[in-house]
């Protein structure tokens, strides 16, 4: 368990974080400028806070009142960085190698052939890196970190400066290594959709301050966090479980707690879990239930609250079984009456597939 | 083809040099890394007074080894009654005036390319767990080696005619302290020995122009190794 509760000044900005992340993905969401660099840095032992603390476990890595503040390469800490910083005199299987040495247990069974069979880097281990593209690159930095064999992960918008054929390329790479890796990550993006995909937990700064925190699909589903809220994208995630496939419609079934959704098909066995995501522009209300409609997915449930307007619109929270958002007009709250406690019928355009969740996990 | 002599004085001028910049080369390369990577009170003091020897008439640093490392300076007394070493009036001594004559040039050329080195890639080393000797082992100094070796070549040609502070120093002795320059300049003073004196000349610029290539070969290669720019 990591817990964080950090404050520094650096000229007008002040950064003020107060959060814990245990196993799992925890993403440190916001909009540029809000600090989540900061805030990684200080974890790292780059960067030292003005007061504040900052453990894991039962070690303190960083308390301003007891003085104490670990140098970064005795605090068991792998970074992921924006940029790869790969040692350019190293070939790719020295720079996996690099941080190798740190005696400690964390991540045992975590050898050089797991990692590389992981990121997909086997014919890559003898070259240098400015042989390498940039995706390549990311993946050794992403491995040559994995392979110091911390006791935290962190990730600095790690596909951020690569282009989308890029990142769609490593994110399922990513995505394995979130899931198969017994090392808790924090993960610092704003794309919402890296988030979605890759975390348990989320995390939402705003101007410094940490405003949110908390499961993904509770934390997206909440009406008064501007920098999700703010989004055209914004909409909330579903876990769920495959339940059937309809063959010759090209359909599969996906259960989730308090109900199901249809959605185009996708492989996977009976059984399996996934997580959905649910675009707040795509759910439409209806005050009766609708007959004779094109949308498979119409959910039953109650307005659970209705968001302040922003410009036409505004957005309406739905527990459907669990809090899904709509993003209706202002005048439908009015015309239709929208109100907390009000039973109406969710319209769900489409889903999307975020990602297939190991059993168990 | 060179005469006894002239093999005496250009193996006397490659051993002064040599341990010149053996001896100054590590030294250069800590001086360097301090100027580069930390700050302290008084660095531009200590900055400044590491160049001097570029600046100042080289008779006056002669004079100053000369009141330092005597069997009576300060230092050199030392060093005699405790370990026996002289730099009096022996090639040593012409090695020392050697390496400080040319020690600015070494910090120069090491500290320049420690500066051009990406301080992020330093900073990703200690977040795998490497101490700030393991970071300068292992990635500073790799990739500052262009620079060191240019810093080495280029003192080893300067320490070649290493003339002012050598004569000052530890005068000019036959087989012991006369360099190629001093064995020039002592031949300026015989008429007759233009010959002589022609020979030498070339034999100083070859040695020189042959270590600038090499140099320049070495650092190229190096460098395309690291940058990944051909060959």
């Amino acid at each position: 368990m990591i817990s964080v509760a950090i404050q520094k000044r650096h000229g007008a900005f002040a950064l003020n974080a107060r959060f814990e992340a245990g196993l799992g993905v925890t993403a440190l969401f916001g909009v540029s400028g809000a600090g989540k660099t900061s805030i990684v840095n200080a974890i790292a032992g780059l960067d030292q806070p003005d007061t504040g603390r900052i453990a894991i476990g039962n070690t303190t890595l960083f308390d301003s009142e007891q003085r104490i503040f670990l140098p970064p390469e005795r605090r068991g800490i792998g970074y992921v960085f924006q940029e790869d910083r790969l040692f350019p005199h190293l070939t790719v299987k020295g720079n996996l190698r690099y941080g190798r040495r740190r005696p400690n247990d964390h991540g045992k069974g975590l050898d050089l052939e797991r990692v590389v069979t992981l990121l997909g880097l086997e014919t890559l281990l003898d070259r240098l890196p400015h042989r390498l593209s940039g995706g390549e690159k990311q993946r050794v930095a992403i491995g040559r970190a994995v392979l110091s064999r911390p006791q935290l992960l962190l990730m600095d918008e790690p596909l951020a400066n690569l282009d989308a054929l890029r990142r769609d390329e490593i994110l399922p790479f990513l995505e394995r290594m979130c899931r198969d890796l017994a090392v808790p990550i924090i993960y610092v993006s704003h794309a919402i959709d890296e988030i979605t995909r890759l975390a348990d937990t989320l995390v939402v700064l705003d101007a410094g301050k940490t405003i949110a925190a908390g499961p993904v699909a509770e934390v997206t589903a909440r009406l008064d966090l501007a920098p999700l809220v703010d989004r055209r994208d914004a909409g909330t995630v579903l876990d769920g479980q495959i339940e059937d496939h309809d063959g010759p419609h090209q359909l599969t079934t996906v259960s989730f707690e308090g109900g199901r959704l249809v959605i185009p098909a996708i492989g996977g066995a009976i059984g399996e879990r996934l997580r959905l995501r649910i675009q707040a522009r795509d759910v439409a209300i209806a005050t009766v239930p609708p007959n004779n409609i094109s949308t498979l997915n119409c959910l039953p449930g109650v307005i659970a609250a209705v968001g302040a307007p922003r410009h036409a619109h505004q957005d309406v929270q739905i527990d459907v079984g669990v809090p899904i958002l709509a993003r209706v007009t202002r005048r439908s709250v009015t015309d239709l009456g929208l109100r907390p406690g009000r039973d109406i019928t969710a319209l769900i355009k489409s889903v999307a597939v975020e990602r297939t969740v190991a059993p168990g996990s | 083809m060179l005469s006894p002599l002239e093999i005496e004085i250009i193996t006397l001028s490659l051993r002064v040099s040599f341990w010149a910049v053996l001896i100054g080369l590590p030294l250069a390369i800590g001086a360097a890394w301090l100027l580069a990577r930390t700050t302290f009170p008084g660095k531009v003091l200590v900055d400044g007074i590491l160049h001097l020897p570029l600046v100042v008439p080289p008779v006056i640093v002669g004079y100053a080894l000369l009141v330092l490392f005597g069997r009576q300076g300060a230092i050199g007394s030392i060093l005699y009654d405790a370990f026996g070493v002289s730099f009096a009036f022996n090639w040593k001594g012409a090695a020392l005036a050697s390496g400080v004559m040319a020690f600015p040039l070494m910090v120069r050329a090491v500290r320049l390319s420690i500066e051009a080195i990406d301080q992020r890639l330093e900073t990703a080393a200690r977040t795998l767990g490497a101490n700030r000797v393991r970071v300068f082992a292992t990635i500073t100094l790799p990739l500052a080696l262009p620079g060191v070796l240019s810093g080495a070549v280029l003192a080893f040609a300067r320490s070649l005619g290493e003339f002012g502070a050598t004569i000052t120093f530890v005068s000019n002795i036959p087989g012991e302290t006369r360099t190629l320059p001093l064995a020039i300049f002592n031949l300026t003073q015989v008429p007759g020995s233009e010959a002589a004196i022609g020979r030498l000349v070339l034999i100083s610029i070859a040695i020189a122009l042959a270590a600038l290539i090499l140099s320049e070969v070495l650092s190229r290669r190096i460098g395309a190794r690291i940058r990944g720019t051909p060959t």
